[in-house]
């Protein structure tokens, strides 16, 4: 299945999450938007949160790092840590090819879908990107 | 605040060519085209090249100009022979380091000798100021910026000087490390100097402004099927890392001494005057109190300036001044001052924001090009 960049819901900062629905719970799956990774380029380390980590929507779980600068990765959603893709720090170099599928961050047990009312849609964050030019 | 910042000669390339811009050191500057990692790679496998027309450049002519820069440099210059470039820092009392410059002593096809002070950007009106005063003692002295009717262009890599061979009216391959010469490109003059900031070996051109983007771009052309292409500040960055050299701002700055920076091979204290050398004089006697190493944090996570380094015993001994990843080894690299009471330490601690991560000491350079 892949994931449609089209659907998914975008944070000012960069962060895409996608709202689905696992066993009655409301899931969000995070990761970094394409345009974020075009400009970060050439990824060298990523630090991912501990698994049950409670996170509110703005917080900082991690941080991805280019060559030359360090940035913030902040949690698009209020929400439980229920999985982390571990795999992704040693598969940096793929994370530019295939951001919305392969390049899920982690995935939260939303505890207030409130939190994901001020997201943007992609075509508000398409409009955020063209002017951040 | 918005001050306007300076354009290089090479501005309008730079923005044609996909080069990101960003401000550094009062200038506009590209920090990459496509990749700082394959920009950084082409320079150790084949040649880049890098627009350094941000760095200040100062002439100084007429009888005494040896003797004036021996004043405010902590390595003579009056022996220097002409073709010869000469590393050194202009301290101030204290023996505190105000910059680190390139001296080179050139000839004009006119045979007029003059000197020439290759400085960093984000210094050149400092020094300028500093040097004002002490030129009064040196009246037949001229000093002259020529940063901005000039461009300077770093051609790096081990393809470099054989395929310059085409560009000049000589054969730059004749040159020997850290020589210079004034030459000419299709009648225009052009000092090149076997110099440069990333470890490989190869040529820095310093040309006339109005030239700069032809030769730029005949550089481009001539270089393409040896695999030349642009770099911005990002490689720069990371190639001289990798080599181990200092960088101003980073490994040296006023509060930092050169014999503290490991730059002893750079000052000449015996037997000569100069502003800064009596502490410096001091220091070398009672031996300096901190130690530039180089070190390799475990794992991925690249540790970076400010980061503090402990012993293995936790107890904070110093700090990280430049660090990142090493496209060329593969792991991340850093240097840092520690306390030279831990200078022979095997391993010491990173806080990489909050977390400790283990070093181990590296003898610098991180990297040392294979001998041709």
């Amino acid at each position: 299945m892949s994931r449609d960049e089209s659907k998914l819901l975008y944070a000012e900062s960069h962060e895409w999450v996608d709202l689905t629905e696992e066993g009655g719970k409301a899931v969000g799956t995070i990761g970094l938007s394409g345009f974020a990774l075009e400009q970060l380029n050439d990824l060298v380390y990523m630090e991912l949160p501990e698994l049950g980590r409670e996170l509110a929507a703005g917080e900082e779980f991690g941080e991805v790092e280019s060559v030359k600068a360090v940035s913030p990765l902040y949690s698009p959603v209020n929400g439980k840590v229920i999985a982390v893709h571990d795999d992704l720090p040693d598969s940096l170099e793929k994370l530019n090819d295939d951001p919305y599928d392969f390049g899920w961050i982690v995935k939260v047990e939303i505890s207030d879908s409130n939190s994901a009312d001020k997201l943007l849609d992609h075509a508000a964050y398409q409009k955020q990107c063209a002017e951040a030019g | 605040m918005t001050t306007k910042l300076a354009k290089t000669p090479l501005d309008a390339w730079h923005r044609a060519n996909g080069g990101k811009m960003v401000p550094f050191a009062g200038y506009d500057m590209p920090v990459q085209y496509e990749s700082i990692v394959s920009e950084h790679q082409a320079c150790r496998t084949a040649a880049a090249l890098f627009d350094v027309s941000h760095m200040g450049r100062l002439r100084f002519d007429g009888d005494g100009s040896d003797q004036f820069l021996d004043r405010i440099l902590t390595r003579g210059v009056a022996n220097l022979p002409v073709g010869a470039v000469r590393y050194g820092l202009i301290c101030n009392e204290d023996g505190g380091v105000l910059d680190d410059v390139l001296v080179s002593h050139l000839e004009t096809p006119s045979q007029r000798r003059f000197h020439l002070m290759v400085v960093n950007a984000s210094n050149r009106e400092k020094i300028l100021k500093w040097l004002a005063p002490v030129l009064e003692d040196f009246p037949t002295v001229t000093m002259s910026d020529r940063t901005e009717l000039t461009a300077m262009i770093a051609v790096q890599g081990p393809a470099a000087i054989e395929t310059c061979k085409r560009l000049f009216s000589f054969d730059p391959a004749r040159l020997k490390y850290y020589r210079a010469v004034i030459t000419d490109q299709f009648a225009k003059p052009v000092i090149v100097s076997r110099t440069g900031y990333t470890g490989e070996d190869g040529l820095e051109l310093i040309v006339r402004a109005e030239e700069a983007t032809r030769i730029w771009e005949n550089l481009l052309l001539i270089g393409r099927d040896a695999g030349f292409i642009a770099a911005g500040l990002g490689a720069r960055d990371t190639l001289r890392l990798e080599a181990g050299m200092p960088l101003y701002g980073h490994e040296l700055n006023e509060n930092i001494d050169p014999l503290s920076a490991g730059l002893d091979f750079a000052c000449n204290l015996k037997e000569r005057s100069f502003i800064g050398q009596r502490a410096l004089t001091k220091i070398a006697e009672a031996g300096p109190t901190t130690v530039r190493i180089g070190l390799r944090p475990e794992g991925k996570r690249p540790a970076r300036e400010g980061c503090p380094v402990l012993d293995s015993a936790g107890q904070r001994i110093g700090e990280v001044t430049s660090g990142g990843p090493s496209p060329t080894l593969g792991y991340p690299i850093s240097m840092a001052y520690v306390d030279t009471r831990h200078a022979n330490d095997n391993e010491f601690q990173i806080d990489i924001r909050g977390k400790l991560v283990v070093a181990k000491p590296v003898s610098l350079p991180f990297y040392k090009r294979p001998k041709s």
